[in-house]
């Protein structure tokens, strides 16, 4: 399929900048795999007394976009110290190219963990990153922990699973482990909303809407944001009726009678919990299973 | 720029023969071919026309044997769900690991409806195990559906003695030729197949049009109920102007069929000489002599398929790739990894599909530009070293840092 890539993003894989290898690198971060689809090995020169970063060259297996995510990392990091180097976040590398497709992203974040990977090795740390984070494998086919990806979560408040395989490739595979990640998701948000609410920020406010309104606004949500991400996997699903908070569904083709509906019914709850009402409870319709 | 069209297996160029025969089917001709009046009556004889030249084409012995349909892929989802409506005590599949998401994401649906499907393997050249096929026949097994050629590898699968097996075990049997229509010669008189998918698009007519080729005497079930159209077993008014344009690249196909096998396999071979003498580190997917005349896929180790691509396309050269990042998932191609192409080269596979109108000036310019993209990219590659490759076994990377 052809991307939407930028004019940035083509300029940078047609004409990349800092291809290479630093003569005796200060720093070395390697991160991916040839098996994944892609790997990026990031090698620095640091001066020792400012800490600056004076040289830095990529190599990168990948494709447009990976190699446009590696060089426009090594022009931001020019010239900066290690500690502001390590501020540099994989949504500003994908800004710096003009933004990614969003199933490009893990582009963007292949790149932030190579720096993190190159600054820890400068520094003599152990760099923890995927199946060595000490987190629990989520997704086999990628080597993706749980902590992996529930910092992706928490870094770019990501709200589905297509959004973390977009960031991280977990779920990207077989897609096994979908229901782990649409948990993982769940739970994070959850702690992010509590936390949110101990730290004194006001919770939103409840809404006064009208019955007719809230319908509107239900239908809406699923419409724009429930529903293409299930047909996606081949299902759907239907708005049965609203009753006071209840939210009555019924899901359709490969969602019907899919051991994983629970799940899927606590994700939309959730989204529709985030932008109509906070008590809303997602109920699957009984009458209508088969 | 020059451009260079090597991605016929995707799509092909609408002939201009096929333009102007279905024109006139959109200024003038608009009527109705079910209609009583002459406005009608024109149309209908010009739809059963182009039924008779694409019954020619597949040597079909009766007209009634074609069915017109929107594409390929209803063409197989028809074929797929006919056959087991019309056998509803039979509740298993046999299909392979390589088939068109046009048929294995039927089998996927039936299979959570209920069905057992068996998804036979194939070998590293791409082949299938007959006896493996043979063994898996039960009682219960009411369709084997096969492709004809793989649209990745061109790989082609023995169909007339897949046919041979099901007729023996009294099994439909329903191929999907999609790639193989105007590139081998079809006698369905002589072949033992139930029914048979072709797509226009892939020989030269316009997109939204194919063919579902079912047997005299196979008992059939619609899968678009509606109106009498096709006798009853495809609802819908006939998509007249691309039904007429069906005809005439049947008839063009059938034309140059000979020229399809010759004259292109020979570019396709010199295509694919020129690259392996040119480039190092690659291997060709596939069979070399069971395939289309027209494809050739290879894989180019330590580079990624997309990256191949876009610079390619940047030198006006199309072509494609089972790589993860082109698929629009993260996995390489389930062709290859179902042959067993290791990852490594996997994600570097280029797929360069011809049709007759490929000249040997494509192909010269092509063995021109390719070598230095892919020489480009491997020097992007950390895993490439030109003067030493490494050896196979620290090839792939790490999470860990590197040891200095």
């Amino acid at each position: 399929m052809a991307w939407d890539y930028t004019d940035k993003v083509k300029e940078y894989y047609r004409h990349p900048k800092n291809v290479g290898e630093v003569e005796a690198p200060d720093a070395v971060g390697e991160v991916g795999s040839i098996v994944c689809g892609d790997a990026l090995r990031l090698t620095l020169k640091v001066d020792p007394e400012t800490k600056i970063i004076t040289d830095a060259k990529f190599q990168t297996f990948g494709c447009g976009s990976a190699i446009a995510s590696s060089s426009a990392l090594t022009e931001m990091i020019l010239g900066k110290s290690l500690d502001d180097a390590a501020q540099v976040t994989n949504q500003q590398i994908a800004d710096f190219l003009g933004g990614l497709p969003p199933e490009k992203m893990h582009c963007s974040v292949m790149g932030m963990d190579a720096l993190e990977a190159a600054i820890a090795d400068y520094r003599g740390e152990e760099h923890k990153h995927t199946d060595e984070d000490e987190g629990k494998i989520v997704c086999h086919c990628f080597g993706i922990t749980d902590k992996y990806i529930e910092r992706a979560i928490r870094d770019n408040k990501l709200t589905s699973v297509e959004d973390v395989t977009n960031y991280t490739k977990a779920g990207g595979g077989c897609g096994s482990c979908h229901d782990e990640i649409e948990s993982i998701l769940f739970r994070v948000r959850s702690e992010q909303a509590k936390e949110a609410k101990e730290h004194g920020e006001t919770p939103r406010k409840k809404k006064r809407m009208s019955t007719l309104q809230k319908i509107k606004l239900i239908e809406e949500t699923i419409d724009q944001e429930i529903r293409p991400a299930l047909q996606q996997d081949g299902g759907d699903l239907d708005l049965i009726d609203v009753e006071g908070n209840e939210v009555i569904v019924a899901f359709r083709g490969f969602c019907s009678g899919c051991v994983a509906s629970h799940l899927t019914l606590e994700g939309i709850q959730m989204k529709l919990r985030e932008v109509v009402l906070p008590d809303l409870v997602v109920v699957e319709d009984r009458d209508e299973q088969l | 720029m020059r451009t260079v069209y090597l991605d016929n297996n995707a799509t092909t160029k609408v002939a201009d023969e096929v333009i102007d025969a279905m024109m006139p089917y959109l200024k003038e001709e608009w009527g109705n071919p079910s209609s009583m009046h002459d406005f009608g009556g024109h149309v209908k004889q010009a739809v059963e026309e182009a039924r008779a030249a694409v019954a020619g084409l597949l040597g079909a012995k009766d007209l009634s044997e074609i069915i017109f349909t929107s594409c390929g892929s209803e063409s197989d989802n028809t074929a797929i769900l006919s056959a087991l409506q019309a056998q509803p005590d039979k509740k298993h599949v046999i299909t392979t690991r390589v088939e068109h998401p046009a048929v294995l994401a039927v089998c996927q649906y039936l299979e959570r409806k209920g069905y057992r499907i068996t998804y036979l393997g194939v070998d590293n050249q791409g082949l299938l195990d007959l006896d493996e096929l043979e063994r898996n026949i039960t009682s219960d097994t009411a369709l084997i559906t096969t492709m004809w050629a793989n649209n990745e590898t061109g790989v082609i699968f023995p169909v007339e003695e897949i046919g041979a097996i099901a007729r023996r075990h009294g099994v439909l049997f329903h191929t999907d030729a999609v790639q193989v229509a105007g590139k081998l010669k079809i006698d369905m008189k002589n072949t033992p197949v139930d029914m048979l998918s072709i797509s226009g698009h892939k020989f030269h007519a316009p997109k939204g049009v194919g063919a579902l080729y079912v047997r005299h005497g196979v008992s059939f079930r619609p899968f678009l109920r509606g109106g009498h159209q096709e006798r009853g077993r495809r609802g819908g008014t006939e998509a007249v102007p691309n039904v007429v344009a069906l005809g005439k690249a049947a008839e063009l196909a059938g034309a140059h069929i000979e020229d399809e096998q010759s004259r292109v396999g020979r570019l396709r071979d010199r295509l694919e000489q020129g690259i392996v003498e040119s480039i190092p580190h690659l291997r060709i997917n596939g069979h070399r002599k069971i395939r289309l005349p027209s494809t050739t896929n290879i894989s180019f180790e330590f580079v990624e398929g997309e990256a191949i691509l876009l610079l390619l396309s940047d030198h006006g050269i199309a072509a494609s790739s089972g790589s993860a990042c082109s698929s629009g998932s993260l996995e390489p191609s389930h062709v290859l990894r179902a042959m067993g192409v290791p990852y490594t080269y996997a994600h570097g596979s280029i797929r360069f599909s011809l049709s007759r109108y490929n000249t040997d000036e494509d192909i010269d310019y092509t063995l021109e530009q390719l070598p230095p993209i892919i020489a480009r990219l491997r020097e992007i590659s950390p895993f490439y070293k030109k003067e030493h490759p490494m050896p196979q076994d620290t090839r792939g990377m790490t999470n860990r840092q590197t040891a200095r």
